[in-house]
């Protein structure tokens, strides 16, 4: 789960993270009345969105008057931001936040990570701070400074001390820099987090050790424990779908194709999903209805399969081990009878009690057509969503 | 022979009196697994589907002789069941839990490296389905009648995606020496390097099917160990070609983050290092059956 820069620097200045003082603004107005509280001459209003590369795409401006920090706000509030990291639709801005611009002497990347060689908590610093990472690592790999995290004993001051002097601090930073790693790693720890970024972390002139930027990824799978961070979820910023699905406990991610899939295990989805683009189609989606799936959550699979505008044609793909293939199948057939489709509809069922699935899907006298491999029941749909679209004159007729 | 699980095995199960691990206690024992307890904290004394239940896996292990365990307990508390069949004497435990804390997962890592390699417990999973001898032995949550028993061995990280290649041999009559869940999480506890290795030193395994998947790094460096170090026949299918960067797909562990880890950089990884690559999911079985032929 991905938080905002504004979330994870209150997280981090808790951790003795320093941070410039900043405040939260959802309109113009109050934009312009938080830069006066905060005082000083020179403010940056900074988009909040769940995606890295903001300033590139306009989400940050620095502004030196009410007037300019009102302007910079007008063009972003309701505005959408399309990085690198949003994909095309992009994301949406409800909130800035204002900070004190800051005088900067020089710009470090701070990253933590799931390290997944060393199956540790892996530190990535880097002097070329404010690149993105991917940059960094593409364009100046010998600028990383890597050290991982013995869990036994947590981060070591003289890690810290070696990255700082790696990166060739003045000795006076020193000190409040490794402060500041000790504060990103242990907010890293304590709170489940699988990602801290702090880039950049600036020098001051005065020789202050600063988090201008902060984002913070947490592990979905330790939320139970973690109410606090839980409650900090913004689902303006995931796509309407994938959030439903969420919250149904379904795995769901929108790939925009026009073959809707509707799978059993992750493997199986993605192995599916390069069947349909190897039999000529395009996936409209991942889907996996995990395991032991009952007839509701399969329906409901399939509601939200067709929520989306874009499918053509669907194909439901069950090897069932845990799961039931004639649970599958009453599934299927509770979606179309409450809600008929008019998309050609696929089904390939393997497994635990198939037979009894097969039965329950001839006998229901549906148009469901079905399939035995998974070769077939590829080809079969991309092949029925090929003549429905001829049928109606559509694209992919051609095809 | 075959790795880690044999008719042998004398096997526990962690969490028994759970719903879903009760069903497929019943599902192992009918496949002839010689399942010996359960372990339950505070259930000591109970009996569930005909085999004892212990309140602590030492007391299971000193009992019941048991060194197999499998984990069906709920995330919050499954690390911990790890690390206490670790601790008790367990030599080969499987986690079927899904959604353990990847922090968790890190601390069970570093717990198992406190014992001697001799004593150390060798840990699949969590998040997979399993793993199977065929005829033999069955630890997990698969199908069990959809594997002949056989020489060929499977690796992979997706349980469903396993079961397809198994009936894909079976198909073609190939069976499996053993079939090994490496599970979907970013932490896991065999890699599938360290699963190549155990089919390379098994007598009875004639060739190895890995089935990876996008994310993480494990399956080029299971690339580099089959270039260097496997004589036998390894055959590869990487799932998610249609898989964009940055998104999560499923498993935890399945995200294309960095260079190397998309399907098509895999299967060039795999490709140079001599891994011959399926390059339909529908054609792994007819793939294996090539190699094994030539």
């Amino acid at each position: 789960m991905d938080i905002h820069e504004y979330q994870a620097k209150e997280i981090l200045s808790r951790f003795g993270v320093e941070c410039p003082p900043g405040a939260l603004a959802y309109s113009p107005e109050q934009a312009a009345y938080r830069s006066r509280e905060l005082g000083g001459e020179a403010w940056v209003v900074k988009a909040q969105i769940h995606a890295g590369g903001r300033a590139r795409a306009g989400g940050v401006k620095r502004c030196a008057s009410d007037t300019e920090i009102q302007a910079a706000c007008e063009a972003m509030f309701g505005a959408k931001i399309v990085t690198h990291q949003t994909g095309p639709e992009g994301k949406g801005i409800y909130r800035v936040y204002v900070e004190s611009a800051v005088e900067i002497a020089r710009e470090i990347y701070v990253g933590l990570v799931l390290d997944r060689s060393s199956q540790r908590i892996m530190i990535v610093c880097s002097g070329n701070g404010g690149m993105e990472i991917e940059e960094i690592a593409a364009e100046r790999p010998d600028s990383l400074i890597r050290a991982t995290v013995e869990p036994a004993v947590g981060l070591q001051d003289f890690q810290c001390r070696e990255i700082a002097f790696a990166l060739g601090l003045d000795p006076a930073v020193v000190q409040p820099f490794a402060r500041t790693l000790q504060g990103c790693y242990r907010a890293f720890r304590d709170l489940d987090a699988t990602m801290v970024e702090i880039n950049p972390m600036v020098l001051t002139g005065d020789g202050r050790v600063l988090a201008l930027d902060a984002k913070m990824t947490f592990d979905d799978n330790a939320l139970f424990r973690r109410p606090q961070i839980a409650e900090l979820r913004d689902k303006s910023q995931e796509d309407p779908r994938e959030c439903r699905a969420t919250d149904r406990g379904l795995s769901y991610v929108g790939l925009g194709g026009s073959i809707g899939c509707i799978v059993n295990g992750a493997g199986l989805a993605m192995a599916t999903m390069d069947t349909i683009k190897l039999a000529g189609g395009e996936p409209a989606n991942f889907l996996d209805i995990g395991g032991g799936a009952t007839p509701e959550r399969v329906a409901k699979a399939f509601r939200l399969v067709m929520s989306d505008s874009g499918v053509q044609a669907v194909l439901v793909n069950v090897f069932a081990g845990i799961n039931r293939c004639d649970w599958v199948a009453e599934g299927v057939v509770q979606a179309l009878t409450g809600s008929p489709v008019a998309v050609p509809v696929v089904v390939r069922l393997a497994g635990t009690n198939v037979k009894e699935g097969q039965r329950i899907l001839a006998r229901s006298g549906l148009p469901v057509i079905r399939a035995a491999t998974l070769n077939e029941a590829a080809e079969r749909v991309v092949g029925a969503w090929r003549r429905d679209r001829a049928g109606r004159g559509g694209p992919g007729a051609a095809a | 022979m075959s790795i880690f699980l044999d008719g042998d095995s004398r096997v526990v199960i962690q969490g028994i009196t759970g719903r879903m691990a009760r069903f497929h206690t019943r599902a192992m024992i009918d496949y002839g697994t010689l399942v010996v307890g359960g372990v339950v904290p505070g259930k000591g004394g109970e009996t569930v589907e005909g085999v004892p239940v212990f309140d602590t896996v030492k007391q299971a292990v000193a009992a019941t002789g048991a060194d197999a365990s499998a984990v069906f307990v709920p995330p919050p508390f499954a690390a911990d069941s790890i690390m206490e069949a670790a601790d008790g004497g367990i030599r080969y435990c499987v986690c079927i839990t899904d959604g353990i804390p990847a922090q968790d997962m890190i601390t069970v890592k570093r717990y198992m490296y406190r014992f001697p390699k001799e004593r150390r417990m060798i840990l699949t999973g969590p998040n997979c389905a399993g793993t199977i001898s065929p005829g033999k032995a069955m630890l997990g949550i698969m199908p069990g009648h959809i594997y002949l028993p056989g020489t060929v061995g499977i690796v992979g990280r997706s349980g469903t995606l396993g079961y397809e290649v198994a009936a894909q041999l079976k198909e073609l009559d190939l069976g499996v020496s053993t079939s090994v869940g490496i599970g979907g999480d970013p932490i896991n506890g065999s890699s599938f390097r360290d699963v190549l290795a155990h089919f390379e030193a098994d007598a009875e395994t004639g060739a190895v099917c890995m089935i990876g998947e996008i994310g993480g790094p494990q399956e080029a460096e299971a690339a580099e160990y089959v270039r260097t170090s496997m004589t036998k026949p390894v055959i590869a299918y990487v799932a998610g070609l249609t898989a964009p960067r940055g998104r999560t797909m499923g498993h935890a562990g399945a995200i294309i983050s960095a260079f190397g880890e998309s399907a098509s950089e895999k299967v060039e990884i795999l490709g140079r290092a001599g891994v011959t690559v399926a390059d339909h999911p529908a054609a792994i079985g007819e793939t294996i059956a090539r190699t094994l032929g030539a």
